[in-house]
Order: C-alpha cells, then structure tokens, then sequence
C-alpha cells in the first residue's frame, strides 16, 4: 500500500503513514489486539446507545455490578457460562477446519429434546439412579445434536451443499420441532411447556451440597460447568495433540495439501460437524437438567449465535473460550434486565466486527514515519 | 375450499421479497463478495421504512431510508472484507448480528400495526384481463412487485450483456486480470456490496410497507434473509432463476397459512387443521430450503456450473494465487 502524499503543494505534512506487511508477530499481540477490538467495540457500541436515547455508561456499569458484582451475581454468570463453553467449543471446533456450523442453536434444542424424551417418553423410570439417568441424558443429548451436525455434514462432505445455509436452516427445524412436542405430546396442561423432571433427571448443584458446605447455600452452580471444562480439555488435546486434530488443522489451513496428502476429506467433515453437533446438544442437555428442570420453548437465549462469537473471539483455542465464555455469560445474564432488549445482541455484532477487523493489524503492521 | 388463483397472487407479492433479496445478493456475490448479512440488512430495511412511514407519513420516503440504512450497514461489511481481507463467512454474521441487534433496540416500542400509509396498489388495465395469468400477475398487487418485474430483465441484461456487466463478472471470476486491464477491483466490490445492501434494504422495506405491514421485531423477516442466500445458489447467480424460485417460495409461504385453515382438504379431514401439526408445515420453507440446495448442487456439479471462481477471496494486487 501506498503512503498518503496526496498533500497540497508547498506544505508537506511532515509525517507519513506507512503501512507494510508484517513477517511475524510477537507472541502477545494477537491477545492485546483482541483486548483493544473489545474495547473500541463497547465505544461505538457506547454511541450508538447514546443516539438511541439510552446511558452507555449507566448500561455498562449496570453490566459489571449485575454480572460480577457479588458471589450471587457471579454464580448466575457462572451458570450462563456453562452452555456457552460447550457451544463455543462446539463452534471452535468446525471453525478450525473452516466449516461453518452456525447451526449450533437447534443442536443445542435437539440435544435438550433428546435429553428430555429419555425422562419424557419415558425411556428411562424416575427412579432410575440419578448418574445413570444424567449419563442417559447426556448420550441422547450428543447423539441427537450429533445427528443434528451430521445431515449438514453429510451434505457438504458429498454434494458440496453449502453448509452454512442448510445449518441455519436446520435451527428453524429444529425449533419447530421442539414446538411440537412442547405444545403437543409433552404439554402440560396445555401450556407450552413439558412438565418438570424427576429428581433423579437434574445435574447436581453446588447448593445441593449447602449442608457440608454452608457457602454454597443458594448457589445454582451445576455439573455443566464441569461438563464444559473437561469438554475444552478433550478439544483441546483432540486439536492440538492427536493425529485427527492434525488432520482437522490440515485441512482448514490448505485443503489441497491435506488431499494430496491423503487426508480423507468427506470423512472429516461429517465426523468434525457430529463432534460439534454433539457437544452443542450436550450443552442443551446440560441447560435444561441444570437449569430448567423441564423442557419448553424458551430455553436459549441465543447460545448458539453467541458460541460463535465466543469461538472468535477466542481465537478458536478451547482454553480462551472457556474466558470468553464467562465474560459473555455476563453479558447475557446482565443483558435480560437491560432495555432495550437488543442491546447485548448489537454489542456481540459489534464485537464481532471490530475483532475481525482488528485482525488486520496482525498482518499488517502501521507505523508514523518522518519523511 | 383453496383457491389457487388467491395462493398463486399471494405467492408473487411475498415472494418479491425473496426476489430482491436474491437479486441484490447475486450482484454482491457476482463481483466476489459473499455476504451472509443479508437477513440483519433486510430487518434494518424493514425497521426504517415503517418508522420512517410512520413518522413523516411518506412511504416513499421510508422506502428510500430503508435502502439507504441497509446500504451503509453493507458498507461495514465492505470495509471489513474488502480493505481488512477479514474472511467473508464471519463479517457476514456480523452483519447480521449487528442489523438485527440494531433494529431492535431501535424498534423497542414502536407501534406493532399496520395502519400507516402504504405503498399505491395497482391493477393493470388489459394485462389484468388476461385469463389466470392477469389475476396471479396484474391484479391489485404492491407496486413494488412491477419493480420486480422490471428489475429481472434489467438486471439480466446489465449482467450478462452490457460492459459495466463484463466487468463486474471479470471482478468475481479473475480479479488479477480485471485489475490489469485498470479496471478497479476495490471500487466495483464497493459498488456492488453496496448494491446489494440497497436491495435488502428494499426487500426488508417491502416486507414492512406492503406485504405484511408493521414491525414485529425479528419475526418481521422470520428468516427469509437466509432463504434468499440459499436462493441464489440454487438460481446459480442467474436474475430469472431467483425469480422462479423466489414466486415459488412466496406461494408456499401462503399455502402453508392457508392450509391450517379449512376443515377438510379433498374430502378428507385436513390433518394440518389441529395446532400442533401447524409446526411441520411451519418447518417446510426451511426444509424445502435445504432441499433446493441438494438439488441445485446436484445440477452443478454434473454441468460443471457454479460460483464466481473468486467468490469468497479477499483481492491484495500482486499476491501470488489470486
């Protein structure tokens, strides 16, 4: 790229900008510009509430005290977070191959129908032990966000459908199908929701264990967020450790090479989307036997559409995402008081935006020269 | 009963939607610039043109906001996928992200019904005297569907046989050469995103000022953003193919409310007649999205026909590879 020397005659600004391509970045870099994208995003995303009649700064401290501003507060951001960790690995996952599941929101509804039939059916009894039932639970759930993952797979594997319509296509299946069951077979009493699960159906909480413990009293915390950690674990050392997460960065880096190299494409492709499909459904499994206790329509707030923000953001490694992700529980936890009601959607756009764009200063390095 | 005639007319205004849509992603993905916001730039679209409608009383006026406010939110992705060569697939969902979130804050509020002013309908006179043909295409529709019409063929033409067409093809297929021949590579991507944008500001606008009048926050648009970007792949980036299934899609869109209506169908029982049923013909557009795309994938591998071979790759002069 050229300097900017298109000045008036006679005055010459007596510095240019130059802009050149840089040949390798210091290992912090990438973390600090992704800092500063978040920041200038809360800044435009500040104005942009301002004009449209609200307090940015109101809102923002508003965030921070209703998201981590107490122990209380905090295990609510915790609980949020618990999905999103699985939903963003989820997304990390196929991202690295550069496949494009933004179909993790109706894997996360097929993984919570599935974990529910095991209840609602009822596959299993209630009084089914409680770690068989959550282990039932939690196989239905991965088969079923799996089987959600491995249509769009397949089709891209082998008709080279493009992925990212059919995934998105497949969330309005996917809620509609939950629709049924919810105002149809599974209602109860004609409302839109099923009714609430036995005992032996919910994730253990940390409040479960107040009598031990008298410092868990009232905290909701539940087993998902365990579910989440040894999940960024496992794809963590399945990306990085193992042949297969070779193969995965392979063929996302140059698809060419990993054929001639004789990676088998089709076959990665639908196993990476089941992988991903599965611990979304996990996550939708780990929500409504978390949180929820029964299974109605209402159950994301968009975890699937954030998990893809949070995979960015993190830069698609697994350990950043479970950082993010608590960051972005907050978000979501603080963003259900927040008027208007679209604000944490628009910031997530905003932030998306500015960490993509700031990605050009990882590749490009600009520098004030005297002339 | 159902009366065909009523689906069919129904069908062309509310598939004129998906028409604009399509079209405007056509030429957006016909230079080499993929844009996946187009369901947050057609809800911005629909946001501004009823409030704007609302507030001044001119449809007309809201109508232009509208292309204006989801052509500047295309100019973002511009920015971010043309200068910053940020991969296309994600600054799209951007887009997305941010047209949608912006549009409700905006729209936190605003009146839920229709009664503005809305655009003129018209019927055509003669042409509407036309056996079946006259009612389904002429009869009492929005003018903006005789924009659509009218801009298939334009666009076509422009596209396919004109040189300001020749060279946005050359941009999307090879713009190393395009760039030799001083042509501008940055400049045309520019335009045509832009282009685009206008046209989903146009489609959202003819969604909130003429076939379901109002604003219903997200539900306005309900996803027909991304049935439009599944449109163009199957049309093969062709204006007369989008057309085709985009009229296609407007009639199911109209059948599936229609067919929850009637007690019996064909002297059977309707089955889609109780509540919970409904939620299968609600999955059918979607379905039938992915459907189009398996046959239209299909079609193109075996004819060897697909996307602008630089759909998707950022253009740095003097890159080996590109």
């Amino acid at each position: 790229m050229a300097t900017n020397d298109t000045v008036a005659k006679g005055f010459r600004f007596p510095y240019a900008l130059r802009v050149e391509r840089r040949l390798g970045a210091p290992k912090w870099l990438p973390a600090a510009v992704s800092f500063g994208a978040v920041i200038v995003a809360l800044i435009i995303g500040g104005i942009v509430i301002q004009l449209g009649g609200g307090q940015p700064l109101k809102s923002y401290q508003f965030i921070v005290k209703a998201a981590f501003g107490s122990m209380g507060v905090f295990n609510d951001t915790l609980v949020k977070a618990a999905p999103l960790i699985l939903v963003g690995l989820a997304c990390a996952l196929t991202f690295r191959m550069r496949l494009w599941n933004i179909g993790a929101e109706g894997q996360f509804y097929m993984g919570a129908w599935g974990a529910s039939a095991v209840v609602l059916f009822p596959i299993l009894s209630a009084d089914t032990p409680r770690p068989l039932m959550l282990l039932a639970m939690a196989v239905a759930g991965f088969l079923c966000g799996a089987l959600w993952g491995f249509i769009p797979g397949y089709l891209k594997a082998r008709l080279n459908v493009n992925e990212v319509v059919t995934t998105l296509m497949m969330n309005y299946i996917a809620t509609s199908w939950v629709l049924f069951w919810v105002f149809g077979a599974w209602s109860e009493g004609g409302f839109q929701m099923s009714r609430v699960f036995p005992k032996s159906a919910w994730m253990p909480r940390l409040l479960d264990y107040a009598r031990q413990i008298p410092f868990f009293r009232g905290l909701t915390l539940h087993g998902g967020i365990l579910l989440g950690l040894v999940a960024a674990l496992i794809v963590w050392f399945v990306i990085y450790r193992s042949k297969w997460g070779y193969e995965i960065r392979l063929i996302g880096d140059n698809p060419r090479a990993a054929n001639y190299a004789g990676i088998n494409i089709v076959r990665n492709t639908v196993l990476v989307m089941m992988f991903s499909g599965g611990l979304a459904g996990l996550a939708g499994m780990s929500e409504i036997s978390g949180v929820v206790h029964r299974l109605q329509s209402a159950i994301s707030p968009g975890y699937g559409f954030t998990g893809i923000i949070v995979a960015w953001l993190a830069k698609l490694n697994p350990a950043a995402v479970v950082l993010v992700s608590i960051l972005f529980g907050g978000l979501l936890l603080a963003g259900r008081e927040i008027q208007p009601s679209g604000v944490p959607r628009m910031l997530q756009g905003i932030i998306l935006f500015c960490v993509i764009a700031s990605d050009v200063l990882l590749r490009y390095r600009v520098r004030l020269e005297r002339r | 009963m159902i009366d065909w005639i009523v689906i069919l007319q129904a069908g062309v205004a509310s598939g004129t939607v998906l028409l604009f849509a399509s079209i405007g992603e056509i030429l957006a993905e016909r230079s080499g610039v993929m844009n996946l916001g187009v369901e947050g730039m057609m809800l911005i679209g629909a946001f501004f043109a009823f409030k704007v409608t609302v507030g001044t009383g001119n449809p007309w006026l809201g109508l232009l906001v509208a292309m204006l406010a989801a052509g500047v939110l295309s100019l973002l992705h511009a920015v971010v996928t043309i200068n910053f060569q940020a991969d296309q697939v994600v600054s799209g969902l951007a887009t997305n992200f941010v047209g949608v979130g912006l549009s409700l804050v905006l729209g936190e509020g605003l009146s839920k019904a229709g009664t503005t002013a809305l655009l003129p309908h018209w019927t055509v006179p003669g042409l509407s005297a036309i056996p079946v043909l006259g009612p389904i295409f002429f009869t009492n529709h929005s003018v903006l569907v005789y924009v659509g019409y009218l801009l298939t063929p334009a666009v076509w033409y422009y596209i396919n046989r004109t040189r300001p067409g020749l060279h946005l093809r050359a941009v999307g297929e090879y713009p190393s050469a395009a760039d030799a021949l001083g042509i501008s590579v940055y400049g045309l991507r520019y335009a045509y995103v832009f282009a685009g944008g206008l046209l989903a500001g146009l489609a959202g606008a003819t969604i909130s000022l003429a076939i379901s009048p109002g604003w219903f926050s997200e539900l306005t648009t309900a996803g027909q953003g991304w049935i439009a970007i599944g449109l163009v792949i199957f049309a093969q980036w062709n204006p007369w193919r989008a057309m085709a299934g985009a009229y296609v899609f407007g009639a199911l869109r109209r059948l599936i409310l229609d067919l929850q209506g009637p007690t019996t169908l064909l002297w059977f029982a309707n089955p889609f007649r109780a509540q919970s049923p409904g939620f299968f013909l609600q999955m059918l557009p979607y379905a039938l999205t992915i459907i189009i795309l398996v046959i239209g994938s299909r079609a193109a591998m075996r004819k060897r026909m697909g996307a602008p071979a630089a759909l998707g790759l950022p253009y740095v002069r003097g890159e080996r590879g590109k």
